[in-house]
């Protein structure tokens, strides 16, 4: 079992006739990835990489039946073609580009309120259900069917989690990331409650970093209603404060948002915090033993 | 991106924002020429990026423009050290000169993004003149809050709201209130991520002027505001960080000895508290990118061989979509290019990393390798050591 994206998943990715729509929309098809349609407006009637091109998302819905979008347009035109594939219907919209002006995503937030549409992102690596599905930009082949849900604000760092399970001998049931940026689609909380009734995942990794209080609130819900074994680590207890590291999101501002606090808070919750990026997955064998 | 005070009393009178009569001065004469102007009693202030700068003797005030040309002499070019500069402290290259006025009152107001509600939030204190965190942490009732919604805008009730709440009357009120819708369109306008005006003065003839201002803008969005962009001032910033920022590298200079390059920003944090875990201290953050052309690696690793505090390093990527051959011959040849002069740890992993560590070792430099990030730990810490 998985979460938001599985074999029947029906891919438009907008921006597929650029640079990195282009190879990542090869990558995904590699993968097994659906992609039914590709939106790039003003080339609408084309063929590329196989896919039918439409001028709008509205049209790859209609005539495709996509049901996700994978976004990999530039910055200041992704808050554009997020609401748009939410407009046209589509249930999932993985924006992958980075550096999206902070007052384009609340107007972003604001507009998704009352569709029914769940964003990841931006500036994700998107997200993926081995053996099922890939919607984004990390690479499939590290990663394997399984049981463990994986949740981050990381690309990279979710590559060496991924390893980790797959040394301790558990897949994924689906991994997500959830973007670097301020503000972001789904988050933590939203997340958990999915793998909650999903029956396929056994335990999840939760990776966090400095910045906001995401996890703070994370540990709340984990403490009061999810009943599943939940690992952790939290990225930065060396980050000084008021810097922001790489991503938009990661920066101790006014004294909040310190790692110390986040862990110290998932720790509260019954979570099993690994201390060092080394121990994932000795932590996740200890959570499930 | 942060800009200095005057800059940021420019934009917000702009908008309407009331702040003091007054000018910048990169010299003495010049301070003179503009208390000519505006004085004869002026206040000169050191423009530095960080606050805390009366503590440290970088606001003082002029009776007559020859003190004001006196003080000027005195204060650029002095080094100014606040509880925001670091003990290295500052080197003032710019002042401003502004008219003095009669304080009868100090108050705060403050925009930011509240990240948690998904909104701006325009923030108002009595406590004027002090740390808000501190305010915060102490007196929280004495910080009062608007949300913004975005389709809305900042409302003029909420702007009156906080003007009552701040105990104003009269025609302070109103000039409060204006001040305040002000302050907000010049947040929104210029894609801020902060606009804090502390003290917010109210004068002894009840006149509402900003007596300090301080902008940060949303880097994502500067392109759109070039006339921001281009108040960005190099010399407050980390000349290595600058060079790294040339190159699209993601660059923070910190106070360890075990220099890391690392792809991604998440993984490049992981790899700095594993550092510390293991004894050591990292002497930077540096993010060449989830990609890792052989560009980046090129111009990173020219980075961390010019920081002299820099004694061994710490190279950690997982290679996903970027193979880890492709990597090591990118390692190999900036090294062969630039030369190893400090013991470097390599620790691959991902795609092809096995074709990865045999270019590492067959390229005859001492690279050491390592299967995994503690390994990697283990070994690049001593070496930081011994080289010291």
């Amino acid at each position: 079992m998985s979460i938001l994206i599985d074999e029947k998943t029906r891919v438009v990715v907008q921006g597929i006739t650029g640079g990195e729509g282009t190879f990542h929309t090869q990558r995904m098809q590699e993968y097994g990835t659906n992609v039914v349609a590709g939106v790039t407006p003003g080339k609408g009637g084309q063929t590329h990489l196989d896919v039918p091109v439409f001028n709008t998302v509205a049209d790859a819905v209609i005539k495709k039946g996509a049901n996700a979008s994978a976004i990999f347009v530039p910055p200041f035109f992704a808050a554009d073609a997020i609401m748009e594939a939410a407009d046209a219907g589509v249930k999932l919209v993985v924006c992958i580009t980075e550096g999206l002006p902070t007052f384009d995503m609340i107007k972003v937030k604001q507009y998704l309120k009352d569709k029914d549409c769940h964003l990841i992102g931006p500036n994700t690596p998107g997200i993926i259900s081995p053996g099922k599905c890939k919607i984004g930009i990390m690479p499939g082949h590290i990663h394997s069917p399984g049981t463990i849900g994986i949740i981050s604000r990381s690309g990279t760092l979710t590559y060496e989690a991924v390893q980790q399970v797959s040394i301790q001998g558990y897949g994924q049931s689906t991994a997500i990331g959830i973007g670097g940026d301020p503000i972001v689609g789904l988050k933590f909380i939203e997340l958990l409650q999915m793998f909650k009734e999903d029956d396929g995942t056994e335990a999840v990794i939760l990776i966090g970093e400095i910045g906001g209080s995401a996890e703070e609130e994370a540990a709340a819900y984990i403490e009061k209603e999810f009943t599943k074994p939940v690992v952790s680590f939290i990225a930065g207890q060396t980050a000084p404060p008021g810097r922001r590291m790489g991503h938009a999101g990661a920066i101790i501002a006014g004294g909040k948002g310190t790692a110390k606090e986040k862990m110290e808070a998932l720790e509260k919750a019954g979570v099993y915090v690994a201390k060092s990026p080394a121990d994932m997955g000795a932590k996740l064998k200890e959570a499930l033993a | 991106m942060k800009i200095h005070e005057y800059q940021a009393k420019q934009i917000l009178s702009k908008f309407g924002v009331q702040t003091p009569k007054g000018e910048v001065a990169f010299t003495p004469a010049e301070a003179k020429k503009i208390a000519d102007k505006i004085g004869p009693r002026v206040v000169v202030k050191a423009q530095i990026h960080a606050g805390g700068r009366g503590k440290g003797g970088g606001v003082k005030i002029a009776n007559t423009p020859q003190e004001a040309e006196a003080l000027a002499q005195d204060m650029i070019g002095m080094t100014l050290v606040t509880h925001q500069t670091g003990p290295e402290g500052k080197i003032v290259k710019r002042i401003l000169v502004e008219e003095a006025l009669d304080i009868d009152r100090e108050l705060y107001i403050g925009i930011v993004i509240d990240r948690a509600k998904e909104a701006p939030v325009v923030m108002a204190s009595s406590e004027g003149g002090v740390e808000i965190e501190k305010v915060a942490a102490e007196t929280p009732e004495l910080i009062f809050k608007e949300y913004i919604n975005p389709a809305t805008g900042f409302l003029g009730f909420q702007a009156r709201k906080l003007a009552f709440q701040l105990g104003l009357e009269g025609d302070t009120l109103k000039q409060a209130v204006k001040f305040l819708n002000a302050l907000y369109k010049a947040f929104q306008a210029t894609d801020a991520s902060l606009a804090e005006i502390n003290p917010l003065l109210i004068t002894k003839q009840g006149n509402v002027l900003a007596l300090d201002a301080k902008m940060n803008f949303n880097n994502n969005a500067l392109v759109r505001h070039p006339e921001v962009l281009e108040m960005r001032d190099i010399d407050e910033e980390d000349p290595l960080e600058v060079e790294a920022s040339k190159f699209g590298l993601n660059y923070i200079k910190l106070d360890g000895n075990v220099g890391c390059m690392v792809n991604g920003a998440g993984l490049a944090m992981a790899t700095m508290d594993i550092i510390m875990l293991s004894g050591g201290m990292p002497a930077n953050f540096l993010d060449v990118g989830g990609g890792v052309s052989e560009e980046a690696v090129k111009n990173a690793f020219k980075i961390l061989v010019s920081d002299q505090d820099v004694k061994a390093a710490l190279i950690n990527i997982f290679g996903g979509i970027v193979r880890c051959d492709l990597v090591a011959s990118g390692i190999v040849k900036a090294a062969k290019e630039l030369g190893l002069k400090v013991p470097m740890v390599v620790r691959l992993e991902g795609t092809n990393v096995e074709q990865g560590k045999k270019i590492l070792e067959e390229s005859g430099l001492s690279f050491q390798s390592a299967s995994s990030m503690q390994e990697a730990a283990d070994k690049v810490v001593p070496l930081a050591t011994q080289g010291q």
